[in-house]
Parts: C-alpha cells; structure tokens; sequence
C-alpha cells in the first residue's frame, strides 16, 4: 500500500483554529440568499396560499376569513361570463400560439437566408416587444376603428363593401386581440428561432446539400426537426403569455363590448376590484395559477433534471 | 448558414425572399407609422382623410395636449404627472432588483450549498406564475405596511417580483465564468464580498446592461401593477394612458391619443434602439434558458 | 519536520470513496508529483491540501500547524491552476501582486514584490498587459509569479501544461524545474503524465482509485515498481506483461521455460499459486540471433530509437532498440534478456515479489 520514505517522528504541531470569521465565511453565502428567497419565496408561495384562501373565504367586497369551502368555484363554474373568458382564452391563445409561431418561424427562416439587410429587418420585426401592451392596444383599438381605421382606407381604395366591425362585434372582437397579439410577439418568436437556427452545426446542412438535397427539404427533415427544444421553450413562453394577457385586451377592448372579449386575467381583476367580489377574484387566479402550473412546472422540472 | 445560392444572380427565389420579407416589415410598420401621422394631424384631417394618409399640416398640438392637458379620468393634466410617476418608480426598481439579482446570481453559481439548486429551483417558479395570484395579498400587504398609495409600493412589487428574472440572468451568466477564478481569489486571501467587487462585477458588464434592459422594459411597460397597486397620486404612465384613451369624454381626439401613446412608448424604443442587441440577449436568455 | 503533513485523509461524497486513506509527509524544499490516471483522486488531494475542499477524515499540516480546517489564505500556500487563473480585468502586475493587496501588504512592499517577481520570470515587458492579450506560455508564467509574489510556504499545481502544446510543455517543464531549484519552495504538483512526473519530482506518489500505489524517488518507481499498475504506468512504452506459473527451473509461461535467477526463485518460493506476472521494460528486450523467437509485427521508428512489437508464444512482446533496425514486419527474429532485468509480481495481489 504505503511505500514512503523514513517517517521522521511526526512533531506535535499547533492548531489553526475555526475562527470566527472561517464560521462567518462559511455562512455568508447563505446570509446573503437568505433575505431575496426568503422574500420571493413568500411573495410567491405565501401569497399564493393566501390566494388560495380567499378563494375558500366569503370575502366579497373585503376579506372575511370565512371558510365557505368550494362555494366560490361553483360560483364561478357557474357564471356565464367565466365561461365566455374560458372560451376566449382557448380562442385567443389557440390562434396566438398558432400564428405567433408559423409567422415567427418563417420570418428566422427567411432571415436566416443571408438577407443584406438582416439587421434593418430584425429590429424591424423585433420592436414591438419593447413597447407596452396598452401602447399597442391603443394604436390598434385606432387602426381597426370601425368607420375612420382600416375600413375607411379600404373604402378610399376602392373595397366599399369592405366592413371591418370587429372591435366593436362581440362575435368577432376577440379576433382583433389576436391581431394585435401576433403582432407584437411575432418578432419574439423570431429572434428565438433565429437563435436557434444559427446553433446548428454548418457542417450537417453541408453533409445534407453534398447529399443532394434541395434546400426545402433540408429545412424540412433536417433543421426544423432539430428546432424542437426552441420549438417547446417558446410554445411555453408564449402559452404563458397568453394566459397572462390582461393589459392588451384592456386597452384594446377593454374586456368588451359588453365582456365579449373577457379572459381570465380581466375577469380576476374586474371581480377582485371593481365588482367587489374578492373570493370570486381570488377562485378564478387559482385556476389561472393551475392551468400555468400544468404547462410550466413539467417544462421547469425536465429543463432542470436535464441540467443535472 | 450557408446556401449555395450566389446574391448577384436575379433569380425568382429572391425576389420572392424579398417580398415577402417587405409585406412583413410593412406590417410591423404600420401602427408606427399610424401613430405618428394620426398625432400629428388634427382632427379634421383625421376625420376627412384616412388612416394611412400623412398629415397635411404636421403640428405637434397632439402632442403638447396629451402632455399637459389632456383629461385622464377626473383630472386634466394630461400624461405628465404619470411619465413622472414612472421614473420615479422605474429608477429605483430597475437597480435594486439588478444589483440583488447579480448577488443572488453569485451565490447561486460560485457558492453553492446544499439546498440552493432547490431554492434556485423554487424561485425560478416565480418568472412564469401569473401574477394575478398575487395581487389580493399583496395589495392588503401594501395597505399594512402603510405604502400601499405611494410609489414606493410600486417599487417593492417591482423589485420582488422581477428577483426571480434578474437572479436567472445573473446566475446562468456567472455559471459560465470559471470556477478556478474563485478559487484563485480565495487562495490569495479575498473573501466572498472581495471576490464580488473586485473580480465577478468588472466581469459582468454585458449581462449587467442585458438585465437593466430587461427590467427597465418590463417594469415601464407593466400595466397590471400599475392600476392595482397604486393610489391616486403615483399611477405610472401606462394607467396614465389607458384612462387617457379610454375616457369617455364628449368627442374622441383621436390625434391626442395616438401622441399620448407614443409618449408613453418612446422611452423604451428608444432603449431598444440604442441598445437592442442587449434586449434580444434578455429575450433568449429569459426564455431559452441556458 | 516535515513542510507538508497528509495523515490519514479520506473524502467521500455519500456512498463513494473518492480518497481512501492517503498518508504523506514532504520534506521542505520537496517536489512531491501526485501522478495517477483522471479519477484516481490527485485532483481532490489537492484541493484538500489547499483547503478548496474538506476531509471527510484526516488531517493536514503545512509548516508544523494543523490547517484542516483553516481557510485556504490562512494556510499560506500558492496554487498554479490548469487554465491558470488570471483575473481578466487586471494587468499582469495588478495580478502578481492581487494576493499582497488582499493582505493589506502596504504599496512600496508590493511594488517590490511585483519587481523581484517579475525580473525572476522574465516578464518585466508584460506588467502593463492584460491577460487576454498574453500567450500560452507567458500567462503561465504570471500564474507561477502571482504564487511566487507571497513567498508561500507551499506551492500547489494543478496540472498547469495540460493546457500547451507539446513543444512548449518541454520549455515550461525545464523553467519550473529551474524555478524551484533556485526558489527552493516545497512543491505539490498534480499530472497525469508520466513524463512530467519522472524529469520534475524528488519524489512521485502514484495514485489510483483514492489510494497511493507507490511513493518513492523517480529511480524506485522506474526500477523498482511495487505494483503491477505502477509498472504499466511509468515508463512509455509500457512494460511488457507476461503471464505464467510457477515451474521446475523457475518460471514458465505458455509452455516455455523463462530463466529466473536465485534471487528471484528466493523470493517467489512455492507460493503464487495462482501465477506470477513477469514484467519486462521494452529497453531490457534485445533483438538477437538466439533466444525466444517471435515475427515482427510493427515497426516504429522514433528518430533515436526503433520500437519494435515481435508475436511471439508468449505473446506480444514490445523491443525498444537504439537507433535504426533492418528488420521489417514478417521478418523472424530471436529476443533475448537479462534474468536480472525481469520485475515479478503475484499474479492475484499485482504486488511486486522481486
């Protein structure tokens, strides 16, 4: 095992103490963490458990701490308006995730094309994020002005049968948001998959082409299948923005007309503050919590096993 | 990527490359360009013209309007008060929740202990729920602590709410830095504070203004805290809007809303101007995350 | 008394044992190499010694005081890092002299320092550069200079030329070679190649799997390896393994008699009963007309010798031969060897015999 040199005899040595500050050295880190997680971790956890007690509370214009068990649910399953933001969630995000990601990803690939003006373009398509939703929502709540907007431009050019109500159709109202939301986050989508695309490896897409293949079907079996983590990590970000969308439809349609155009996040915040019904508020963000969870948490959890 | 396509020929591929593409750039144009025109028109032109016609007489009365006198609700003094409102509230939020943010990221990455990958973990959670789980407690919260009409409220949701974003950037950005440079400082006899100031923060520019981008934009934008966590005296300019536009005065001016809205807007695109690169940085690494 | 004191240190991270009972004591003025292959455990050893890491038992001592759970800027030591280390926001000068700074060493003292450390390593020109716009070699020599600035009791390295290329290893190797004989500094210095363990160590401890398989001068290890492992490790190209039982003249393997002499047939005795590995240096196997014989199978030549890879019945045997050979592959030879030149070990424990 051991094959060492003559041992001289070991001499008693001194010890260097744990001092005070090694202790303190060890501990600082965690000292340091401590206060954010300690805050965010009750900002968000804490707050969400209250949350969820208000839900299970009669509170209505003010909080009563009365347990009232699911009553508030049945209230809100049985509410006709919770069910027309149901629907105009599935609508809207349906048709966001749907267009958000077929315009996004055809402007990377189109970009990807060694375009001169690549970068004019890309700040071009990207601009929109950096403005709030209700700068967006109110230059758009103009251009579809039913009467001066779109539809008096396509009357002048010559479309007069052209009608263009949507904002104020309650049918149809809700299709306006999604003008409005591809627009802003297309870009988004874009600058991701733009990312994406550059991440691969140059010397497969030359493999491909040695091998003859036109470059349509190159992007078909090849780089658009290697797309796929870009594709789930926006699919994500854009369902939970999606879900979220509550500054948008207040300055476009402001939930109307009438509550035609309401979602979740508008209906939670009308009934939590301006109807005065905080138990009814507090049940719908429950389910708004829920339904995020069941998409990001299985996102969360396999990004960080994977990490491991 | 390379195509074998060579850029000089006119071939069809091309051109239709590029239609496409300008169809899309006009598309993304327009409410820009909506809204400049409409603001510097007045309401006549607006009313004969149409929306994508230029302004025959440009003027910026729209604009002095919508910044000094315009009603937003029961007052009329347009959007002023809010842009002040904001800055006061984005300054102090935008560099407190950085600079804890690039501490927590330090922790997370160069001393790691047990449990921390879990706290990282539970943190993280906090960049994707919907705020509206928060916003009852919060605001009760608020009340209690006596700040619930002031900006300060404003801040500290701010700053809590945007830890969890600001933390990932930095952690994630210092992750890539190397271990042994820790090491090395802790050997020559720095210690966890000495090693941040000295050595992690001079390394950490780029992802420093990716973060003030990011939280600068975010929190100018946001809506939501806005009008429910503020009183009547520190309502950002984002509320400042929504009423402005959303009045139900006698006649709609359309031309002031269009100016108040790119008041409101102008900030942000600029930042994003200057400094976009650093902005699409934020957007990948917020969502793809490294 | 002993610069360096490692006394029964142990690491495990839950269920495995990455150092299983490491005991070692470094003379001053020492230049102990921890020389293993990647997961045998030097890494870790080093990190302990610098306190970067703890042990899960055990104790070290550096200089006579007991530092096991001293901080690392407590234990006075210096370490060379394999990608050196350098802070990329200071020149060279402020990072020679960053560890003074941390201990409140006043500025005309540093200076100083900065001064007699640089004019030792040559790197005087560089003090105003930045480390990003130095090359390979000179960053190595800053990351030697920052350690040399604090006079440190130790010095630890960390495989720092895994990261140049071949020809510049060679320099570097013989400039810390240099360096410590004039410094005079006890040397901790963690490789993975045998080379640089066998030309820069007083003494080589090799490692493998958390324990120490042999420590001793470059000349026992060679000549003298106490394991099977320590045997195929040192030495390129590698010894000749060949296996065999015990037999009425000595030694047999694969039906042919191998000539032990009395002291080897001393020590191995009746016992081995489950064989004896004979190990043979490629440089004791020579090419000649009598003997074992075998067809050549390679023929690598090196410049100033010829390695020369024979099948034989025995198996594959490796010749190292001066200069150029005539042979080429298919050609029949004959090998032949000294008795004395044969190292033996128990075929069960791999430990040696004789």
């Amino acid at each position: 095992m051991n094959t060492t040199t003559a041992t001289p005899l070991r001499a008693a040595s001194t010890a260097v103490p744990i001092s005070m500050a090694t202790r303190l050295s060890e501990w600082m880190p965690k000292l340091v963490l401590a206060p954010s997680f300690l805050l965010a971790f009750f900002f968000i956890y804490g707050l969400m458990a209250w949350n969820g007690y208000l839900s299970l509370s009669a509170s209505r214009l003010l909080p009563n701490y009365e347990f009232v068990g699911l009553q508030q649910y049945a209230t809100l399953w049985e509410s006709d308006r919770w069910w027309v933001a149901l629907k105009n969630l599935g609508i809207y995000g349906g048709l966001f995730l749907f267009f958000g990601m077929a315009i996004g990803l055809l402007l990377a690939i189109l970009l990807d094309q060694k375009i001169r003006a690549e970068g004019v373009l890309r700040t071009v398509y990207l601009y929109p994020m950096a403005l709030s939703f209700i700068v967006t929502g109110t230059a758009w709540k103009w251009i579809l002005n039913p009467g001066l907007g779109l539809e008096k431009v396509m009357h002048e050019w010559g479309w007069t049968s052209f009608g263009f109500d949507w904002l104020i159709n309650p049918d149809r109202a809700i299709y306006t948001v999604v003008i409005a939301g591809v627009w802003q986050s297309a870009g988004f989508v874009m600058a991701l998959f733009l990312a994406g695309l550059r991440g691969i490896d140059d010397s497969i897409l030359k493999a491909a082409q040695i091998d003859g293949a036109s470059l349509p079907r190159i992007y078909w079996r090849i780089i658009i299948p290697s797309l796929r983590p870009v594709f789930f990590s926006t699919l994500m970000v854009l369902s939970h923005l999606a879900i979220k969308s509550f500054d948008l439809v207040m300055a476009l349609t402001a939930g109307g007309p009438g509550y035609a155009t309401d979602m979740p996040a508008t209906f939670m915040y009308t009934m939590a503050f301006s109807r005065g019904q905080i138990g009814l508020g507090a049940a719908s963000a429950t389910i708004m919590l829920a339904t995020v969870a069941a998409i990001v948490v299985p996102y969360l959890y396999s990004e960080l096993r994977a990490k491991k | 990527m390379n195509t074998a396509v060579t850029p000089n020929r006119l071939d069809w591929h091309r051109l239709a490359l590029w239609s496409v593409l300008l169809v899309f750039a006009a598309f993304f144009l327009l409410p820009m360009y909506v809204m400049l025109t409409t603001s510097l028109k007045d309401m006549a032109q607006i009313r004969d013209g149409n929306l994508l016609s230029l302004p025959t007489a440009p003027s910026f009365a729209a604009w002095d309007k919508a910044w000094s006198h315009a009603c937003t609700g029961i007052d009329c003094g347009g959007l002023k008060p809010f842009f002040m409102n904001s800055v006061l509230m984005v300054i102090p939020a935008v560099l407190i929740s950085t600079l804890l943010g690039a501490i927590n990221g330090y922790v997370l990455s160069k001393w790691r202990f047990k449990g921390s990958e879990l706290m990282f973990a539970l943190m993280l959670f906090g960049v994707f729920m919907p705020m509206q789980v928060v916003l009852l407690p919060m605001s009760q919260i608020l009340g209690w602590m006596g700040i619930a009409s002031s900006v300060w409220g404003l801040v500290l949701v701010h700053v809590v709410a945007g830890l969890p974003s600001t933390t990932l950037f930095f952690r994630n950005y210092y992750v890539g830095l190397p271990d042994e440079l820790v090491k090395a400082a802790m050997l020559d006899g720095a210690g966890f504070w000495r090693i941040f100031w000295r050595i992690v923060l001079p390394l950490s520019t780029p992802i420093t203004v990716v973060t003030l981008i990011w939280q600068f934009t975010n929190i100018w934008n946001d809506f939501l805290y806005g009008i429910v966590f503020s009183g009547a005296g520190s309502k950002p300019v984002t509320v400042g809007l929504n009423n402005l536009a959303n009045t139900t005065s006698s006649v709609k001016e359309y031309n002031v809303d269009m100016a108040a809205a790119m008041i409101a807007g102008l900030p942000t695109l600029f930042v994003y101007i200057v400094a976009g690169k650093y902005f699409v940085r934020g957007l990948t690494a917020g969502a793809v995350k490294g | 008394m002993g610069a360096l004191s490692i006394r029964n240190v142990r690491r495990s991270y839950g269920n495995v044992d990455i150092l299983k009972g490491i005991d070692i004591e470094v003379e001053a003025g020492d230049f102990l190499i921890l020389v293993g292959p990647s997961g045998c455990g030097k890494s870790t050893l080093l990190n302990i010694i610098a306190g970067l890491d703890k042990p899960t038992e055990g104790e070290i001592h550096i200089g006579g005081r007991d530092v096991t759970h001293a901080l690392p800027k407590d234990r006075d030591i210096a370490m060379v890092f394999q990608s050196y280390a350098l802070y990329p926001n200071m020149n060279v000068a402020q990072n020679i002299s960053f560890g003074l700074e941390m201990r409140n060493v006043p500025k005309p003292e540093r200076d100083a320092a900065i001064q007699r450390v640089s004019k030792m390593l040559q790197i005087e020109h560089l003090l105003d550069r930045k480390p990003g716009q130095l090359s390979g070699g000179q960053r190595q020599r800053v990351a030697m200079g920052r350690a040399l600035a604090r006079n440190p009791t130790l010095f630890l390295f960390d495989e720092p030329l895994s990261n140049l290329d071949a020809k510049l290893r060679v320099e570097m190797r013989a400039e810390i070679k240099h360096l410590h004989n004039k410094a005079q500094v006890t040397t901790v210095y963690v490789t993975h190649d045998q080379v640089e363990a066998m030309t820069l160590g007083d003494h080589i401890a090799v490692m493998k799997g958390g324990l120490i398989e042999q420590l001793g001068s470059p000349d026992e290890i060679y000549s003298r390896p106490a394991t099977r492992f320590v045997a195929e490790f040192i030495g390129s190209p590698a010894m000749n393994i060949v296996n065999g039982q015990r037999a009425a003249n000595g030694f047999a393997s694969h039906g042919i008699d191998l000539t032990l002499n009395d002291e080897q047939r001393a020590l191995v005795g009746n016992g081995h009963a489950e064989g004896i590995l004979y190990g043979l240096r490629p440089e004791a196997v020579l090419l000649s007309d009598a003997g074992l014989p075998g067809t050549v199978s390679l023929v690598e030549p090196t410049g100033p010798e010829t390695y020369v890879l024979v099948d034989t019945p025995i198996g594959k045997m490796m010749a190292r031969v001066p200069g150029k050979v005539h042979q080429v592959v298919g050609d029949n030879v004959h090998l032949h060897w000294s008795a004395n030149e044969a190292h033996l070990f128990d075929a069960k424990t791999e430990r040696r015999v004789s």
